[in-house]
């Protein structure tokens, strides 16, 4: 079924120094699926998300994303290839509006130039005004109507998740990888959350979600893989990979459940 | 209603320009009036300086690149120009033809910066854009021999004004009952351009490319997860502003009518990134504020020496020390009590992260 197969990362091999934050990982998503990636803290999981995205080269192994090979493009061609990304520690654009943030996600899929803004050409307005719409429509998508025009550093921890979300979906991804999106929300939160990315799934964006809420993950994802000190130990369905007693002792071991 | 208000009614809007513009008109005789020819001359070339400035503002105001070398690109423009258009190769060029080709040879300049310091940000960034400003002016200060290319120190000098067919703005001219002398056309002249640079950069700021800037600035390392290409917008602020270095450098050279080496050192760069300090980094009418102000407080500051002499009846100090003196006390006094610009940017400056992912 390799058609089926959206992102197949063979072999990644990522070390820090003696560190092997990544030995030989191997994962492949289906389109359209909620893919969840978890693991105890250093596990190596924002690694693979940095690897994917063109953040770090890998030392080792290869990225097929919908069928082109994209290891050791640069970040902005990744991004160009259809995949975006959200930030373990939030990194919104402070200085920027809520708005203005959705709308640099607009960069890659629009064209004006230097000449364009200048002379304001009527390709150039009318392209602002459909970047304008289009970010407006994303934030409303993402029960962020309200904040528009609040500065992105000034905003509650849940909103900023939910805008990094916005940025990302901006850029018309085809996946969308999530690194701990409901880290620091409440229990009201998560379940705003948890609808959202059900949503952008119904809408047709496969989702990569990395997530310590074991509630969450397991009850979103289709597959899940586990890693554990830069080796996956696990993939499958939720139920299965719950009860693999090397996933129950890496969690115990972590002293995590 | 303040002030801001009235620019943006609908209704004012036309008024509050219309006024903005006769006053920019008339300033010239205003200030020849009271002042006399001297502070017309100083009003001119502070337009020039507001070209520089918003210059410089696309590169550390919009992207947030520190640039100490700046000032190169004027001597760029300003030396393509005085080549081209006096006795030193005995050509004279059409001004029409040699602003347009300063502006590119300065971009051309900016991105031959831009290329090496892609990875540089912050403190590495301006020591090397220093380092760049200083080998240009030691270059121009070099290039008399084996070939005589720049005359060296002793700089180029009968450079053309700007003229077409017969009519030059280094004569004097009468129009409706004024006199326009040749600072008096170079003020309008100055002001057309200095008025074009602020609509370009507004323009530029609203746009795709302007959001990608300060993108950059913001959080490099997001905005290139975001799709944006961090090396060539990078490069583009860098020739952008160059380009507005470069024009302005070609007017200078054509107004002065001599240009050397010594008008483009280290402190000119640093009197334009202190006058984009000041003003408010991004934000351009707080920019083209600091550029006229700080063109003008050193030259306000002249009239302390004989102040000095009225009060206390001789020289205590030597005017031009304590002129620089006075100058720095008001930089520092401007720094501590407005620390974001006379008229900061609606958009404050983010935190700096660090640049590792996740
Ligand atoms: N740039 C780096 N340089 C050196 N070591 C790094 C670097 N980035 C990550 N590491 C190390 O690699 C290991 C994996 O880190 P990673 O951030 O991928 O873990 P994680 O699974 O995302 O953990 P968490 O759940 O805490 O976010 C950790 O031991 C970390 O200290
Ligand atoms: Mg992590």
């Amino acid at each position: 079924m390799a058609a089926d197969i959206l992102l197949a990362a063979s072999g990644i091999r990522k070390h820090f120094g003696g560190l092997a934050a990544l030995s030989d990982v191997s994962i492949s998503v289906r389109r359209g699926e909620i893919f969840g990636l978890i693991g105890p803290n250093g596990a190596g999981k924002t690694t693979l998300f940095n690897v994917l995205t063109g953040l770090s080269a890998p030392d080792a192994g290869s990225l097929v994303f919908d069928g082109q090979r994209i290891e050791g493009l640069k970040p902005h061609a990744v991004a160009g290839h259809g995949i975006a990304r959200t930030f373990q520690n939030i990194r919104l654009f402070g200085s920027m509006t809520a708005l203005e943030n959705v709308m640099v996600g607009r960069h890659l899929r629009s064209h004006t130039g230097v000449l364009g803004a200048v002379l304001r050409t009527r390709a150039a307005v009318a392209e602002e005004l459909a970047i304008t719409r289009r970010a407006r429509e994303l934030l409303d998508y993402c029960g962020l109507a309200a904040r528009a025009d609040d500065f992105a550093r000034d905003l509650p921890y849940g909103d900023q998740r939910r805008l990094e979300i916005a940025r990302a979906l901006a850029t018309d991804p085809k996946l969308l990888a999530l690194d701990e999106p409901a880290a620091g929300m409440n229990a009201t939160e998560t379940a705003v959350l948890k609808a959202l990315l059900e949503r952008i799934r119904e809408d047709g964006i496969t989702l990569l979600l990395i997530e310590h809420d074991m509630k969450l993950v397991m009850g979103l994802s289709h597959s899940v893989a586990v890693l554990d000190y830069g080796e996956k130990i696990a993939e499958g369905e939720p139920e299965t990979v719950q009860r693999d007693p090397r996933v129950i002792e890496a969690y115990l071991g972590g002293g995590f459940v | 209603m303040n002030i801001a208000a009235l620019f943006s009614d609908r209704r004012w809007r036309w008024f509050a320009w219309g006024a903005v513009a006769l006053l920019l008109l008339a300033l010239p005789f205003i200030t020849e009036a009271v002042l006399g020819r001297s502070w017309v001359r100083i009003i001119a070339v502070s337009l020039l300086f507001v070209m520089l400035a918003l210059g410089l503002n696309i590169v550390v105001g919009f992207a947030g690149l520190l640039d100490l070398g700046y000032i190169a690109f004027f001597a760029v423009g300003a030396y393509s120009y005085a080549l081209l258009a006096s006795p030193q190769f005995a050509v004279h060029w059409p001004f029409l033809l040699l602003l347009p080709l300063g502006a590119a040879i300065a971009a051309v300049f900016g991105i031959l910066l831009g290329a090496p310091t892609l990875r540089l940000r912050g403190d590495y960034l301006a020591i090397v854009t220093l380092g760049f400003g200083e080998i240009i002016r030691v270059f121009l200060n070099n290039l008399n021999r084996p070939v005589n290319i720049t005359n060296g120190p002793q700089g180029i000098t009968l450079i053309d004004p700007l003229q077409m067919g017969g009519f030059s703005l280094a004569q004097t001219h009468s129009f409706a009952g004024l006199t326009f002398s040749p600072v008096h056309n170079y003020y309008f002249v100055f002001l057309v351009c200095a008025a074009l640079t602020v609509a370009l950069s507004l323009r530029l700021q609203n746009s795709r490319i302007g959001r990608a800037w300060v993108a950059i600035r913001d959080d490099e390392l997001a905005a290139s997860a975001m799709g944006i290409n961090t090396r060539n917008v990078k490069l583009l602020a860098f020739a952008m502003g160059a380009t507005f270095g470069g024009v302005a450098g070609g007017l200078f050279a054509s107004f002065q009518g001599f240009i050397s080496p010594e008008s483009f050192q280290l402190i000119d760069s640093i009197m334009v990134l202190c006058m984009v300090v000041l003003g408010g980094m991004g934000n351009v009418a707080g920019v083209a504020l600091g550029a006229v102000l700080l063109t003008a407080l050193p030259e306000a500051l002249r009239y302390i020496g004989p102040l000095q002499q009225r009060w206390f009846g001789g020289v205590l100090v030597d005017p031009a020390d304590l002129r620089m003196l006075l100058f720095g006390l008001a930089l520092v006094l401007m720094m501590l009590l407005r620390p974001e610009g006379l008229w900061p940017a609606r958009r404050r400056h983010a935190v700096k992260r660090n640049t590792d992912g996740g």
